[in-house]
């Protein structure tokens, strides 16, 4: 049910990730600012946009799920927070890393946008225990999807917030990077976020169908111990 | 609709007042912080980013105290079945319990201010009183919509008092910049509104968001 196209979309992950890593080390000059250490900025970035926009998709699916009732909805929604929070954690390190070598620090309060990401992740966070801690299935989906709009809508709202306060103190990074990015940069970062997206597509759809699985396996059990 | 969030909310403030449970322990909980503050910080008077900040924080302290809170008279004497099972919209139930705790806050609030002026701040707050007062207004609406949604979140949960904390606290982040960067200018020596407009407009977009929000989506807490 979930597992449909997950073959070729996996090989697509490769590929495409291959060819991003590629193009990082070959093709992509090293940057005139921050030399080599700047290239991290194309793991960094791609993550940080696909985790974000992940964590949507899991207010969307929440959305489908609280108007249709329908628990696959709500799967769908909790394994996309699952696997943003899991790249969360990878952006929270790479950005730490990359902070390290431009900055000097491990972590910088100045920079808006990896503040506003550490909020959005703590918030997340509490994604578990609060589905984890209710035990009436479709209450759990119910509660979980509420949470999931809740803090989908939080998102947007707490980037400006952030941005805001911290608008004054310092200046954009990304606009320089997004805006008036080289060709070849560009070109190169354009590779690795698509390489990134379909990376957590495939991840989302292989941990769908092993959820789904074992649910099925579970469910059969039950079964045969009813028969037997 | 209003009729019935209007009973709710006053079986709420009856409840409240026959039982003196939760703005009185959420009131003693800002002055302990206070005290917790002038050791931590090992100061006797403070004011701008500082006050701002210590004021904010032990208000949002003290808010979480009273969301734990919000639907324990219901928990604990199973109430929540007649509630749930009277034919009243759940917007009404989301409004009382909204409503409530904003009025809780502002209890609260009525005396942890003043007490924080005695206490620790330096400035005096005569300053720029009613730009405070507005700050205060919208910050505690924020705090009251987020906090009735995120009550009835964790009520139903085992992890309560583990929950609610945990998602209470960065739901408020916003407000919490919003509020303290629009307050740190009105407590400083020469104290004066500063850049008020923005954080007030920031403040009134999280309260429209999340009211809006809460309202949506509150039919699908506290069922069955």
């Amino acid at each position: 049910m979930y597992s449909k196209g997950l073959a070729p979309l996996a090989a697509a992950t490769v590929v495409t990730i291959t060819a991003a890593f590629a193009m990082v080390f070959f093709y992509a000059p090293n940057d005139a600012d921050q030399g080599f250490i700047q290239k991290i900025f194309y793991v960094h970035v791609p993550m940080a946009i696909v985790a974000l926009g992940g964590f949507v998709a899991g207010g969307v699916f929440a959305i489908r799920h609280l108007r249709s009732g329908d628990p696959s909805w709500d799967l769908r929604s909790y394994v996309a927070i699952h696997m943003s929070i899991i790249l969360g954690v990878g952006v929270l390190i790479t950005g730490a890393i990359w902070a390290k070598a431009s900055w000097g620090h491990w972590w910088v309060w100045d920079e808006p946008v990896l503040v506003s990401f550490l909020v959005v992740f703590l918030l997340y966070c509490v994604y578990y225990p609060l589905r984890f801690s209710i035990e009436d299935p479709g209450r759990q989906a119910r509660y979980s999807s509420v949470f999931a709009i809740t803090a989908g809508a939080f998102v947007p709202l707490n980037f400006a917030a952030v941005r805001m306060a911290e608008s004054f103190t310092h200046p954009r990074v990304l606009s320089q990077t997004g805006g008036s990015m080289p060709g070849d940069m560009r070109l190169t970062f354009l590779v690795a976020l698509l390489g990134m997206t379909l990376l957590f597509v495939t991840l989302w759809k292989l941990e769908l169908t092993a959820k789904h699985a074992s649910m099925q396996l579970k469910r059969m059990r039950n079964r045969a111990r009813v028969a037997a | 609709m209003i009729a019935a969030a209007r009973t709710i909310l006053r079986k709420d403030l009856l409840i409240e007042l026959r039982t003196k449970e939760s703005v009185p322990a959420m009131t003693l909980f800002t002055v302990t912080v206070y005290v917790l503050f002038h050791f931590g910080l090992d100061r006797d008077s403070l004011d701008g980013e500082l006050a701002s900040g210590v004021l904010w924080v032990t208000l949002l302290l003290a808010a979480v105290i009273g969301v734990s809170r919000l639907f324990a008279a219901e928990r604990e004497q199973g109430g929540i079945d007649g509630l749930l099972l009277a034919p009243v919209d759940r917007t009404s139930l989301f409004l009382a319990k909204a409503t409530a705790l904003f009025l809780f806050l502002v209890a609260v609030e009525l005396v942890a201010v003043p007490a924080f002026a005695l206490l620790l701040l330096g400035p005096g707050l005569g300053g720029a009183f009613p730009e405070l007062l507005a700050v205060l207004l919208l910050g505690t609406l924020g705090i009251a919509a987020v906090g009735a949604l995120v009550a009835a979140l964790a009520a139903e949960t085992r992890a309560r008092e583990l929950v609610v904390p945990l998602l209470l606290l960065p739901l408020l982040m916003p407000v919490l910049i919003a509020c303290a960067q629009a307050t740190e200018p009105l407590l400083r020596q020469d104290a004066g509104p500063e850049d008020l407009g923005r954080w007030l407009g920031l403040l009134s977009l999280y309260d429209v968001v999340f009211v809006l929000l809460s309202v949506a989506v509150f039919d699908f807490l506290l069922e069955d």
